[in-house]
Order: structure tokens, then sequence, then C-alpha cells
């Protein structure tokens, strides 16, 4: 059940029914932990159990749902270290090569950004996580290896060339929010960050 | 309610847990059955109860190793906007510039990093037009130019982290 889904393109917003947003608003905060979690939504939403099965399934097939699972704590787990890899790669070969640098193991985000030269001249980025610094510059290499033959060899305008690769390592959490669907009987739908 | 805190290692110590904690936090990373008795099936591979299974999960998630438990949705799919920013702020002024930023509802996340752009930020808004506010508002508050890498195109969404 990984969403390891390749989408082409930023989706638009999917239009939900109510009951959908009545979905999202009950679980975006978790589910209850008992035995039948489902039965407590069925009834939440006063729909048949079936019919809240089917229509779960039907939001995960809608990339709606990413995953029902947990999400754990990285530093509880020991995964202190965590870098942003970013990546100067030939466009025309972009897309194909970053399907295969997001489908690393350990490899949790990857995205096709656009460059902002001549101060940003990266254009794919795939973060990384560890549990010490040999680790992560250990996939850093592997995703190096993976892209070695694509990677742009880029002159700034006094000659110098540009680095192709490098990894951002975060040194501290500034700010950190989930982001949140708001009740729209209560304000004007607005999503928060809370 | 935001929760905000500047140094996460400080308030996470690493968590000693046995077997078949780790195995049910690797179980439920990939993900719940959708089934009436989602939890039967996983208690029958920890040699656990349902029940016993239950209770483990609430002390994990009592004790923060892990953060929620329940359906991930792609936020994209609730209506709004969202892009990844960047800022180049020197390091005298960068409590002061912290704090500009942060005080932006709109700012989900904020992560100091190691890199002349030293500040790393995700905008999530509305509208596109008010992303674009925001990252005006920004320049304007911190005298600093904004770099805007919205994403483009996405090849994977996920985080598996086995414990």
């Amino acid at each position: 059940m990984l969403d390891s889904t390749y989408q082409p393109n930023n989706k638009p917003a999917e239009p939900l029914s109510s009951l959908e947003r009545k979905y999202i608003l009950l679980t975006q905060n978790g589910l209850p932990i008992i035995a039948q979690p489902y039965h407590w939504l069925a009834e939440q939403l006063a729909i048949s159990i079936d019919n809240t099965l089917a229509m779960t399934k039907n939001l995960q097939e809608r990339g709606i749902i990413r995953r029902i699972a947990a999400v754990p704590n990285h530093y509880k787990l020991g995964y202190r270290f965590n870098g942003m890899t970013v990546w100067d790669v030939e466009d025309s070969k972009a897309e194909e090569f970053g399907q295969k640098v997001g489908a690393l193991p350990f490899v949790s985000h990857c995205y096709l950004r656009p460059r902002k030269l001549p101060s940003w001249n990266y254009n794919l980025f795939a973060m990384v996580h560890g549990k010490n610094h040999q680790e992560i510059a250990q996939y850093r290499s592997q995703i190096n290896t993976l892209l070695s033959e694509i990677l742009v060899n880029r002159k700034q305008q006094n000659d110098q060339p540009f680095k192709n690769c490098d990894m951002l390592t975060s040194t501290k959490i500034l700010k950190k929010t989930g982001l949140r669907l708001k009740n729209k009987n209560t304000d004007n739908s607005k999503m928060e960050t809370t | 309610m935001s929760l905000s805190y500047k140094d996460a290692s400080k308030i996470d110590e690493i968590m000693q847990l046995d077997d078949q904690d780790k195995m049910l936090i690797n179980i439920l990373q990939r993900g719940l059955p959708v089934c009436e008795q989602p939890f039967v099936d996983i208690a029958k591979q920890l040699e656990l109860s349902e029940q016993q299974v239950l209770n483990r999960l609430e002390s994990l998630l009592d004790n923060n190793v892990l953060s929620r438990f329940g359906p991930m949705f792609d936020a994209a799919c609730f209506g709004g906007a969202f892009t990844l920013a960047a800022l180049q702020v020197a390091e005298e002024n960068f409590d002061k510039v912290t704090d500009i930023v942060n005080g932006f509802e709109q700012i989900a996340h904020n992560y100091k990093r190691d890199h002349q752009y030293n500040m790393w930020f995700v905008i999530a808004t509305e509208s596109q037009q008010e992303i674009e506010q925001v990252i005006s508002k920004i320049e304007q508050a911190t005298g600093l130019d904004v770099l805007n890498a919205p994403k483009l195109k996405e090849f994977y969404v996920g985080l598996y982290l086995p414990a």
C-alpha cells in the first residue's frame, strides 16, 4: 500500500462531495484506536459499513488518500539526519530519471522544480533520511551514481563552473505544522495550518 | 493552535522498542487494510491478540513514537496552492527573519539548512494568487529575494523509516 504513484502533473483539486469533506474532517486528526475503526466512521457518516469501505477504497484510488498508515516520529526512531539532495540534470531526461530516483527505497520525496539562474541551478530534488551523517552521505552517493550521465556542466558568467549537485542538511526545525481542512459550517472553508 | 519548537532533538529522545513494537510500526507505516477488522491480520503476524495490538498502538502514539495514525490525504486535494521557497539570510539576522517568516500563518514548515540558501519553507495557501502575495510580503518585510520553487512534477511522496 505504498503511495508510489507517479503523477505527470500537478493535479487540479479534486471536487469533493459533502460526504467526502465530512470523511476528511472526521479523520484528518487520525482514526480512533479501536478494533473496528471503519465501523466508527460509518456511524459518524451515517452510512453503512460497506459504503464506508467502498468510499475509502475509492478515495485511495483517486489519490485523495495516499495511505492509511502510521506516521513515525523520525527522532524517536533515531532518524536525526535528513538531507535535501539537489541536482542539475538535463531537462529532457529529468522525468525519466526522476522516476528512478523516486523509486529508491531511502528517498521520501522527489520533485522536479524550476531553476532560478544564476542563484539556483538545481532542478531535481530528492529527500533522504538516515540515522547518521555517513548514512545520508552514502544515499547521496547512490543517487549520484544513478544520475551521473545526465548531470549538467554549466558555466557561470565569470566562466567558473556551477556545482551540479549538493546536499542541504537540516540543522534546525524552525516551524512545523500540519495542513488541515477546515469545517465549512464554521467558517468560509479557509484552509488553515494548525 | 500552532506547534512550533526550536529544536526537536531536545524534545524527542530516541525510544527503546521491543521487536514486536518495531514490527508493528513497520507494518502500520506500510498501511492499514481497508476491511471490517483491520487489526486481526496484523495481530496474527505479531502473534499477539487484537487487543494487545491496539494497546501497543495506543502507547506508541501516547509516547509520540508515532505522530499520527489514520488516512494521509494529498493536501492538494483540499484545494489550495503550495510552494517550497528559500531565503539567503545573514547569520546575524537569522532569528529576526525567522520570526518574520514564521509569523505568516501560511508558512507550514520552515527548516534551517546548511547552504547559502539557509532558510527553506513551505507556503500553503488557498490560491496561487495568495502564494504570490505572501512571497511579496516576505520580500518587503525582510528586504531579501525569495527563491520560489513550486513542484513541477512529483515522482514520489512517501516515507518508510524501518524501526
